[in-house]
């Protein structure tokens, strides 16, 4: 197409324009270098070029071992541990269905959809099972099928709540049981119009009275209008009995992970910031979400850096606009969030994991890779480190990670929903106490 | 159509070529009013619709140009400054309005105000250019 021809033009020219302009920075921490905004006439691109895995794995550290436990789902999403060992996959792709108002919508859908997964979206929740804890996978059901882009799950009490693209359901979990007992019940409908950002994350509350649910933006910056923007960007408090929904906290503008701290039962989130402002701006993040917080999008960006370019601008929203914890880096595009437990080992036992899908908004890519943010009292503290890696390579992509969990008995689980499979991530000693333990 | 003779039913300007130039003329005038009124009311419609009236101009012009440059290098038509000017205007129109889509293609009002201001510059230009092309040729048919 010459439609393709001119952009793809345009691409390299802009690639050209952009070259030596983003250097990556150490940008983790509370308090991140904040670079000047910059834009050339197009934005820095590079889509990831997806190839197989072939004979190479991720690259874990020393003393730990990777292995595929499923390959062949349709678009593995986030994950969860069930009591018994048992893990749940959510497959799907949502979104796809908002309206192409500019030019501009056509190319950037076109361009962003190559570095993903061309398989169709299984719309399901698939069980796995390691029945003798030797760590195979051998068993594989379909938990429940027919959703709509389920994308957050989590557990409390006999209830199994999944967040799909536009509505919170509900299903009745049995320990033990490897197929839904009947169709899910709705819990709540979801804000779904456009769905710009659709996927919609999921935890439940200690006490299991209440579930979050985080909501994307239905734009980077409000270039929909801000009339579609009501109740996006944003995480609900749901009432797991009545359905009933309030905002918890606001200005987040794609909370893609939601997860409860151990043992003080506090809120976190990791957030995919904005983009077109350089190759450095503005870092995605960790963060404790607070309730009635408001965390700045649309209108200023860590803390009170305004971003003229919503109008008309609202300078009371800025002053009023909270800075993060955590800064992970810009573009990194984190999608999961999982605390960590004794059994990952000494240098891993306090700290979060954080799944990042990669960048398109730059000429290097970033992110690409699965990283354990150490904690210290309760708070993240130091650089994040290398956990997963090896996703890149010789210009190609083999894998983009999305959720993450932490299987209490000693693994992380990792899905890839550009190669389709669910990785798991074990210290390599290990003792099977798990069979014992089942 | 440009050969010079002396029949005097001979066409001045091609009527696709007419057309052509003449086209991107209301499109690149609805874009300049739609910024405007974007700019007035951030209303993001209006920035969808200018973005769409470039491009739609933007093809017109480019078409005129692609006309203009082959009519100008044809070996059998004598070259002079008038038409040179006519087909460097509209070479210009057609560069700006390029670059006025990668403007509109910045998020919100990330375009403003680079995009009403090129959107009134490429307007004149655009005019200009027109006028130019009619005019050329026309006084290529009296010579």
């Amino acid at each position: 197409m010459n439609l393709t021809r001119l952009a793809t033009i345009a691409t390299s020219a802009a690639l050209l324009a952009a070259c030596g302009s983003d250097r990556d920075i150490a940008q983790y921490g509370s308090n991140p270098d904040l670079p000047e905004k910059q834009r050339g006439l197009l934005p820095a691109m590079k889509i990831a070029d997806p190839a197989g895995w072939g004979d190479r794995r991720p690259v874990v550290p020393a003393g730990f071992t990777i292995t595929p436990i499923a390959t062949d789902l349709k678009i593995p999403r986030q994950t969860l541990v069930l009591p018994n060992g048992d893990i749940l996959v959510t497959e799907g792709k949502g979104g796809g269905k908002a309206p192409v108002m500019r030019p501009k919508d056509l190319l950037a859908g076109y361009f962003i959809g190559k570095g993903t997964s061309s398989v169709k979206g299984g719309d399901r929740i698939t069980l796995l099972r390691d029945a003798n804890g030797d760590g195979v996978y051998e068993q594989r059901a379909v938990f429940a099928a027919n959703l709509n882009a389920p994308y957050g799950i989590a557990l409390a009490g006999n209830r199994l709540y999944v967040a799909n693209q536009d509505a919170l359901v509900r299903f009745d979990y049995q320990p033990g049981q490897i197929r839904a007992s009947g169709p899910p019940v709705t819990v709540t409908a979801l804000p779904a119009a456009i769905n710009h950002h659709w996927t919609k994350s999921l935890a439940a509350s200690p006490d299991g009275r209440s579930l979050y649910v985080g909501i994307g933006s239905n734009s980077n910056i409000g270039e929909r209008g801000m009339a579609v923007e009501e109740e996006r960007a944003m995480v609900w408090q749901v009432d797991a009995e009545t359905g009933a929904a309030r905002r918890f906290a606001t200005g987040l503008r794609n909370p893609t992970a939601l997860a409860i701290q151990p043992g003080i039962g506090q809120l976190w989130a990791v957030v995919n910031e904005r983009d077109e402002l350089g190759a450095n701006l503005v870092p995605d993040y960790l963060t404790s979400v607070r309730q009635g917080a408001f965390y700045g999008w649309p209108y200023s960006y860590w803390g009170a850096n305004p971003d003229r370019r919503v109008q008309p601008f609202k300078e009371d929203m800025v002053r009023r606009a909270v800075r993060p914890d955590y800064s992970l880096g810009s573009h990194r595009a984190p999608l999961g969030l999982s605390f960590s437990a004794p059994a990952m080992g000494d240098g891993f036992a306090s700290g979060a994991f954080v799944g990042m899908h990669g960048s398109w908004n730059r000429e290097t890519p970033v992110g690409y890779k699965v990283v354990f943010v150490p904690f210290r009292g309760g708070q993240p503290a130091g650089a994040p480190v290398d956990f997963v890696t090896g996703f890149q390579a010789d210009g190609k992509t083999f894998g983009r990670p999305v959720g993450v969990t932490v299987d209490p008995r000693g693994a992380l689980i990792v899905a890839d929903d550009l190669s389709n499979t669910v990785w798991r991530v074990t210290p390599a000693r290990r003792p099977t106490q798990a069979a014992a333990a089942r | 159509m440009a050969t010079i003779t002396h029949e005097p039913a001979r066409r001045i300007i091609h009527p696709v070529h007419a057309i052509l130039l003449a086209s991107s003329l209301p499109l690149f005038l609805g874009a300049l009013l739609s910024d405007w009124a974007y700019a007035s009311t951030y209303q993001i419609q209006w920035l969808n619709f200018a973005s769409w009236l470039i491009a739609g101009a933007l093809i017109f012009a480019g078409a005129a140009l692609l006309w203009a440059a082959i009519d100008f290098f044809r070996a059998d038509v004598a070259r002079d400054r008038a038409g040179a000017l006519s087909l460097l205007v509209l070479l210009t129109t057609v560069v700006l309005a390029f670059i006025n889509t990668l403007v509109h293609a910045k998020d919100a009002a990330a375009s403003m105000p680079a995009g009403l201001i090129l959107s009134v510059v490429i307007l004149i230009l655009a005019l200009f250019a027109t006028w130019l092309g009619f005019s050329t040729f026309r006084a290529g048919a009296a010579r």
